[in-house]
């Protein structure tokens, strides 16, 4: 069983999560219920630092043993940080998805578009279309 | 999608399914590292139900195989298996298969599951252009098998058959019985480990399987899927048909040229001859990555920023704890110790080609 969607941050349709940190940046990672679909992550590939993402595209890449998934964009902006232990214990995100697994900061060019995202329980309605 | 007899335990047990050459196959039961490390340090169990089995009997059945296959089946005896291929006129192999000797004049051949439909055209077609006198019959729809694989296997079968498993050596097999069930059991398989081929009627491969995994379950066996059964055969170095070996491949550019015996005459000889006296242009090597990152089908292969070739199967290894892989690269640069690199994405990452295989089981 999936743990449950934490009430402090957005989703999107893709299964990423973003958390703003209340100084500007957003936090971003998978959520659990898409590290227990991959199972087994063996690889992550994080943006460079500095970089600018577009919403939508790929942001990062997440490997189980047998699949390459992208991780999209969840707003668009500039990278500002990478969870670098990731290169080493790509393991975290399937431990801990909303938290040590988290991939990467970023500083989102317009703040609002947060507001677009999914809340947790819209999420959790996504989930039981999903599963169904 | 076609469904094997035991899909819905598969489904019950909550396997992920998915479409193997239009096969509704599961993939992984619970997670493919944990099912691998489970075949390595216990013991698996798969359904192979998929794969094809062909029953070639009559006065000259050993004639035809004799020339439809690469390999000298004369030495063969009565509970032997023989890995040989089957080639088209190019000297391209149509398939890797199993040749069982059920007795004199009646043989099995097991074979890829995508491939059993042109294994049956082919071999019929070479029978009659030769005018043998031969049966030839489709028996994989009626013939289910079971694959118990790692050192806790024999330990396992064991308290199911009457049959002497001590005494049965690798890739010979026995026809006896398995929870009181008529089956032919073969020490052999595609894992790198020890272990056991079962066949049996396919109406009863279910009660076999639930035998299995309750006689298994104090030893540690549990199910294993498509997903392990991959990184397994990859680890030990052996080759997947339809992506390691297609028709526009031949024995002598992968690790199949002791599969060919020139002293005999068989069909695709006079082109494989060809392509040996020509030389062969590039050839199926292993590789590991010391750089970042996992080589998938298809990437491209460098050396000193120049493509030289493709890689057929990659993946990461869950015994060495690092991505490994095959692929086909110019055999000008297809030494082991060659430093190489994959393209993955943007970027391109170190490998160093290496000998096969890469993981060899304590015996």
């Amino acid at each position: 069983m999936s743990k449950l969607n934490p009430s402090d941050r957005f989703y999107s349709k893709d299964h990423e999560w973003v958390k703003d940190t209340g100084n500007g940046s957003v936090v971003v990672g998978i959520t659990d219920y898409a590290q227990e679909m991959l199972t087994d992550i063996v690889f992550v590939e994080l943006p460079a630092v500095g970089k600018k993402v577009v919403k939508g595209e790929p942001l990062a890449v997440v490997e189980s043993v047998k699949s390459v998934s992208d991780v999209y964009a969840p707003v668009g902006g500039e990278v500002l940080d990478v969870n670098t232990r990731l290169e080493d214990n790509p393991e975290l995100v399937n431990a801990d998805a909303f938290g040590e697994g988290w991939i990467a900061i970023v500083k989102p060019d317009n703040p609002g578009e947060l507001k677009s995202l999914l809340s947790a329980d819209e999420y959790d309605a996504l989930l039981q279309e999903e599963k169904h | 999608m076609k469904k094997t007899p035991l899909y819905e335990k598969h489904v019950a047990c909550g396997a992920k399914i998915i479409d193997f050459g239009g096969w509704a196959m599961p993939v992984q039961y619970t997670s493919v590292i944990d099912e691998h490390k489970t075949t390595r340090s216990a013991a698996a169990l798969f359904d192979i139900c998929h794969m094809g089995e062909i029953e070639v009997c009559g006065p000259q059945a050993f004639d035809l195989l004799q020339f439809a296959l690469t390999r000298d089946l004369a030495g063969q005896t009565t509970g032997q298996v023989k890995l040989s291929a089957l080639l088209n006129d190019r000297g391209g192999i149509i398939d890797d298969l199993t040749v069982y000797k059920m007795a004199e004049e009646s043989y099995w051949l097991v074979t890829n599951a995508t491939t059993r439909e042109a294994d049956l055209e082919r071999i019929t077609a070479l029978g009659k252009a030769k005018g043998f006198d031969f049966r030839i019959a489709d028996i994989s729809d009626k013939t289910g098998k079971l694959d118990v694989q790692g050192p806790a296997a024999a330990a396992v079968l064991a308290k199911l058959t009457g049959a002497d498993l001590p005494a049965l050596r690798f890739y010979h097999f026995i026809r006896s019985q398995v929870a009181g069930i008529p089956a032919v059991i073969s020490r052999s398989g595609y894992t790198g480990e020890d272990g056991f081929e079962i066949y049996a009627d396919a109406a009863s491969t279910g009660e076999i399987w639930d035998a299995l995994l309750a006689a298994g379950a104090p030893r540690g066996l549990k199910p294993a899927g498509l997903g392990a059964r991959d990184t397994l055969r990859l680890e030990a170095g052996m080759m997947l048909n339809g992506q390691d070996i297609t028709q526009e491949t031949n024995p002598l550019e992968v690790p199949y040229g002791w599969l060919v015996d020139w002293k005999k005459d068989f069909a695709g000889k006079a082109a494989l001859a060809a392509v040996r006296d020509a030389g062969i242009r590039r050839k199926l090597v292993g590789f590991e990555m010391t750089g970042r990152g996992i080589a998938r089908h298809g990437y491209p292969v460098l050396k000193a920023q120049t493509p030289i070739g493709s890689v057929a199967s990659g993946t990461f290894s869950p015994t060495l704890q690092k991505a490994v892989g095959l692929a086909f690269v110019d055999i000008r640069h297809s030494e082991p110790g060659t430093e190489i690199a994959v393209a993955i994405r943007e970027i391109r990452s170190q490998a160093r080609i290496v000998p096969l295989p890469f993981y060899k089981r304590q015996k």
